[in-house]
């Protein structure tokens, strides 16, 4: 984007609320991405005739859960709509939806900017029911869809922000945030590749200056985060060069494809959006009590945007570490509890060690926290004997390595593969003394001012070790006996 | 309110109905018809009742997150006017939906 235009960028996020049972039927939620087909549905996800949905309570709570933690205000009668449209994936002919009265609107949520914090608006927080899946067929030379209703009528929250993202990071950094806030209150596991989280950035660009909206156009199939990025990065890109040539940009939905790297038109024109909502002549009003909004409130778990705060006052944290720590509410549980755990070790050391050598290991297996074979306890020890002095980083990190593999004791993994590190100055000297002596051209051209031999030295010294030295111990002993020699 | 030919046509594509020439004419005469028996709701003056979502004075009730077994998949698919690797077979669908 040339610094000619602003990018005016909001985000439509539909989240699968994750429930035991579908938004308005008993049926079983199952994942609709692998296993059999339709053999989760019943006559009122099917969208038989005469059938009445009747509204799953815990999918209200979930709702209302992420309306609070977005700061919104909550509407105690929300009317449901229903939302017409003719497409075989959506049995009924209309999905159930909200319209006019919303279940929540008018909250915000704080995210990160190149230009410092920003609070973002949300416009609404709805419920509606997802829809069914296609499957595109071409065989023996005949075209057709196939129509699994496993998915039909599972409860989704729709969250809409005001189109205040100016920026492909803004937008990124919106959209983890949103996913962060899932998964805290435990409503979404926050999975893009599953289609439980679906993000839909609406793109449009203006001369920088101005304050009126241009046409925006919606893109849709984005199914992970660098996707999110690209997308919006190539239409940012399109509608620039699209108006510096004097074009106009149409209103319309994209199609995201990720294999080419391009958007496509998903909608014809002759079909644009005239989905006649009306109330839903089904369902009376959902009339929540103040009390149980209260209650849902005042259950809501510490939230990432204070958590970092705290983690940045009370730990002495970066505020980029905190971030990291603080996106996933399991890392930033185990941090916590490693700190309270440690004798020794203190909270910035847990932290590089969690951030680094852990996340390098868990990033390289795939692996989350829930999946790891040791808990706080043995990371706190570990750190503490790290802090001690016990044993050195890199003697450290191969104990990571087996607590990550196999699980066990810190203390007893030292011992067994003797990784005790050693600090003994007496053996460090005679060590240091040795290097000098076999190396005496490194040692000399080192004193002359070719400051770089000593880590060469350094190194020789650790390898007589077998990497168990105290490397502060060492350069130090290294140091005093080159000064002594140059006088 | 008579409904033009444009209304019908636009109805029928949202309903995804082909109609034939005289089918617009016929069923533009016949929906027009129905709007104008109910339009007579519009006489009434409404001036003091407060816009309402719902006549049915009752609140939802809301069900506990309680799975119960779906139905036989045969049962589901034995209505259905075609069907494939046990799904609904329907024409080809090419862009995506709304």
């Amino acid at each position: 984007m040339s610094s000619k235009y602003q990018p005016v960028i909001g985000l439509e996020v539909h989240a699968v609320l994750e429930t035991r049972s579908k938004m308005f039927c008993a049926c079983p939620v199952v994942d609709s991405t692998v296993g059999e087909p339709n053999i989760a549905v019943c006559p009122v996800c099917a969208g038989m005739p005469g059938m009445l949905p009747v509204i799953n309570q815990a999918a209200v709570e979930y709702a209302l859960r992420v309306a609070l933690a977005l700061n919104c205000t909550i509407n105690l009668t929300s009317i449901f709509a229903r939302k017409s449209y003719f497409y075989p994936d959506l049995p009924k002919g209309f999905q159930i939806s909200q319209y006019e009265q919303p279940l929540a609107q008018n909250g915000w949520l704080m995210i990160d900017t190149a230009e410092g914090e920003q609070r973002v608006a949300i416009r609404r927080v709805h419920i509606e029911e997802d829809t069914g899946k296609l499957t595109h067929v071409e065989r023996e030379g005949q075209r057709f869809s196939l129509v699994d209703l496993n998915r039909s009528g599972v409860p989704l929250l729709e969250i809409v922000t005001e189109p205040e993202l100016h920026s492909v990071e803004a937008v990124r950094n919106c959209a983890y945030a949103l996913r962060s806030i899932l998964r805290y209150v435990g409503v979404n596991s926050g999975n893009l590749e599953k289609g439980l989280m679906r993000i839909e950035p609406n793109i449009s660009i203006r001369p920088i200056g101005s304050t009126e909206f241009g046409t925006r156009a919606e893109i849709k199939n984005l199914n992970s985060f660098r996707s999110l990025e690209r997308a919006t990065t190539y239409e940012l890109a399109r509608q620039e060069q699209l108006v510096e040539a004097g074009g106009q940009v149409v209103q319309q939905t994209l199609g995201w494809d990720d294999g080419r790297g391009t958007t496509q038109a998903q909608r014809s024109k002759e079909v644009a959006e005239d989905y006649r909502y009306f109330p839903e002549p089904d369902l009376p009003p959902l009339v929540l009590e103040k009390a149980w909004v209260d209650k849902i409130r005042k259950g809501l778990p510490e939230l990432p945007q204070a958590r970092r705060e705290r983690f940045i006052k009370k730990y002495g944290l970066k505020a980029y570490d905190a971030n990291v720590i603080v996106a996933e509410r399991e890392v930033a549980d185990l941090y916590e509890a490693t700190v309270a755990a440690a004798k020794t070790a203190d909270a910035k050391l847990i932290a590089n060690w969690l951030t680094g050598p852990l996340f390098g290991l868990m990033n390289e297996a795939g692996v989350e926290i829930a999946g790891l074979r040791f808990g706080a306890k043995q990371l706190a020890a570990l750190c503490d004997q790290v802090a001690a002095g016990k044993v050195n980083a890199a003697g450290g990190r191969e104990v990571l390595g087996v607590l990550f593999v196999e699980g066990g004791s810190p203390t007893s993994i030292i011992k067994a593969r003797g990784l005790q590190q050693i600090s003994d100055s007496g053996q460090l000297a005679a060590w240091v003394s040795e290097v000098i002596v076999s190396n005496p051209k490194q040692a000399v051209d080192y004193l002359a001012g070719n400051a770089p031999l000593l880590n060469f030295l350094f190194g020789q010294v650790m390898q007589k070790a077998g990497g168990k030295a105290n490397p502060a111990a060492v350069r130090e002993e290294l140091q005093a006996q080159l000064s002594k020699l140059g006088k | 309110m008579r409904l033009t030919k444009e209304d019908v046509e636009h109805i029928a594509l949202l309903a995804r109905l082909h109609l034939s020439e005289e089918e617009k004419e016929r069923f533009g005469e016949q929906l027009s018809n129905i709007l104008e028996h109910v339009g007579k709701l519009q006489e009434l003056d409404t001036k003091d009742v407060p816009a309402m979502a719902s006549i049915v004075v009752e609140r939802s009730r809301l069900r506990p997150d309680e799975p119960a077994a779906a139905m036989p998949r045969a049962d589901l698919l034995a209505n259905a006017p075609d069907a494939s690797d046990e799904q609904f077979k329907v024409p080809p669908v090419l862009d995506g939906g709304p």
